[in-house]
């Protein structure tokens, strides 16, 4: 039965503070830190983006899969942050893992629901027998403006997982998409920084949307709220996740192994992917996991996955999720700002 | 051209491959067409280990033009199995690099050409 074979996550070790923002912009850390449950969130180096976090990735999911990278038969890499405007990130990361040239490669958009796209269309052509094993990648280095709410949670990191076949260490056993016309956050042609509608992201956006795949999902698996070990959802802040588990019947107990968000903030197309491969990183055979991402245009896509004993064998082939969540070094403002372009020194010619 | 240049690299700046004599089975990185050490010209591809030591480190202050941004950092001559090599060693303390230090590769943006031209992709060293 088809699933997933291998997986593997990457989150860079820089990490900026509520408080360190908010002193900058007079604003109040505390309430952030209440309302929205964020305390800091990962920041790339210089020298990483969506290519370089999805390469780690991807090599930790090929590693874990212990298969030859030749036989990846497509790679699709969701984001919205990919470093070039015209140019694939795929033909990159491919290369990287030696997967060229028999491949199908193409980049995936959908703010932050990319990523669970690539997943779905990779399971997909895995199930038609088109492909033998397929990569599905979500990652993203996202930047809010300075001073505007984003810019305390967009962050950094990569989720990678590669569909197959034989020995899967999770089977998909139901998917759901559901989508709207919804212009909830968008980023128009030449802009550097996305704009959102404030709490239209809320009621009609994120909720309506995550709700809407997560009824479809359980109706088609036939599965009650109680019958997972485990609950992923898309991650925008600390407080979203937990109020759309709550209103599906979840429990924060089957929530929180998948709930990063709040160390790690936003990382968009990598968000609820990410969340998946920390609770991949402890299941046990059997384990049902019910996940369902969000982006803003508006959709979701759900999976729903049930472990198996080969999960074992391969969590610890790879650096787990968690651990690196929990090794992290901390950057002042001005620092995170010279990482994140946002100065310059200047040339002298 | 430099793109034309970069593209020339990717197998040795992405995957690490080195080549390997086939009659004494000393590593090049990168590969040559002669061996300097039996004249051999035929050679295996290999990969390089992703973990190693350093065996010298410098910091830059004082950067070339491209680089002025990163500044400071630090290069090391870093031993990966039988091949040393020359890189940046990223996301470290500079007073806590050591000669001996255990090192791990990972993928990086090496380098942009301008504003408008390629990104340049390879190697480089984390303290592991
Ligand atoms: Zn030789």
């Amino acid at each position: 039965m088809e699933g997933i074979v291998g997986y593997g996550a990457y989150i860079p070790v820089h990490r900026i503070k509520v408080e360190e923002i908010a002193k900058v912009w007079g604003a109040d850390a505390p309430s952030y830190k209440r309302g929205l449950m964020l305390e800091e969130k990962s920041v790339p180096s210089p020298d990483q983006d969506v290519i370089t976090m999805s390469v780690q990735a991807a090599r930790y999911a090929v590693k874990r899969a212990g298969i030859d990278p030749k036989k990846i038969g497509n790679i699709y890499i969701g984001s919205e942050s990919h470093p070039y405007a015209v140019k694939p990130s795929g033909t990159v990361v491919a290369e990287a893992i030696g997967c060229t040239p028999d491949v199908h490669c193409a980049d995936y958009e959908f703010a932050c629901k990319a990523g669970s796209e690539g997943m779905f269309v990779s399971y997909g052509l895995v199930k038609a027998g088109l492909v033998e094993y397929g990569l599905g990648i979500g990652a993203d280095t996202s930047q809010g403006a300075p001073g505007d709410a984003l810019e305390y949670a967009a962050s950094a990191g990569a989720a990678a997982f590669i569909f197959g076949r034989e020995n899967v260490l999770a089977t998909v056993d139901a998917t759901a998409s559901y989508m709207t016309d919804t212009p909830d956050f968008w980023r128009r042609e030449h802009q550097f920084y996305p704009r959102h509608a404030s709490r239209f992201t809320g009621e009609p956006a994120y909720f309506k949307h995550t709700v809407g795949a997560g009824k479809m999902l359980l109706e088609e698996s036939g599965m009650k709220p109680e019958d997972f070990q485990y609950a992923t959802f898309h991650q925008p802040n600390g407080k979203f996740p937990m109020r759309v588990g709550k209103m599906l019947g979840f429990t924060p107990e089957q929530i929180k192994q998948g709930w990063l968000v709040p160390k790690l903030g936003n990382t968009y197309s990598g968000a609820s992917p990410l969340g998946l491969t920390a609770i991949l990183d402890v299941a046990k055979p059997g384990d049902k996991v019910f996940m369902v991402s969000y982006g803003s245009g508006s959709g979701s896509d759900g999976f729903v996955f049930t472990v198996t004993e080969r999960i074992k064998k391969v969590q610890d082939l790879g650096p787990k999720t968690w651990d690196q969540l929990n090794r992290q070094k901390y950057l002042d403002y001005g620092t995170y700002a010279k990482f994140r372009g946002k100065i310059h020194k200047l040339e002298v010619k | 051209m430099f793109a034309a240049r970069h593209w020339r690299e990717i197998p040795r700046r992405y995957r690490m491959e080195a080549g390997k004599c086939t009659t004494c089975g000393k590593v090049f990185f990168p590969s040559r067409l002669i061996c300097d050490a039996c004249k051999n010209k035929e050679f295996e591809t290999v990969t390089l280990p992703d973990e190693g030591e350093i065996l010298t480190y410098t910091v830059i202050r004082t950067p070339p033009s491209g680089f002025e941004d990163e500044a400071p950092y630090a290069v090391g001559i870093v031993k990966l199995g039988d091949v040393q090599l020359l890189t940046q060693i990223v996301d470290c303390e500079f007073d806590k690099l050591a000669v001996g230090g255990k090192v791990r590769v990972e993928f990086r943006r090496i380098q942009e050409s301008g504003k408008s031209g390629i990104l340049c992709y390879g190697y480089k060293c984390v303290p592991a």
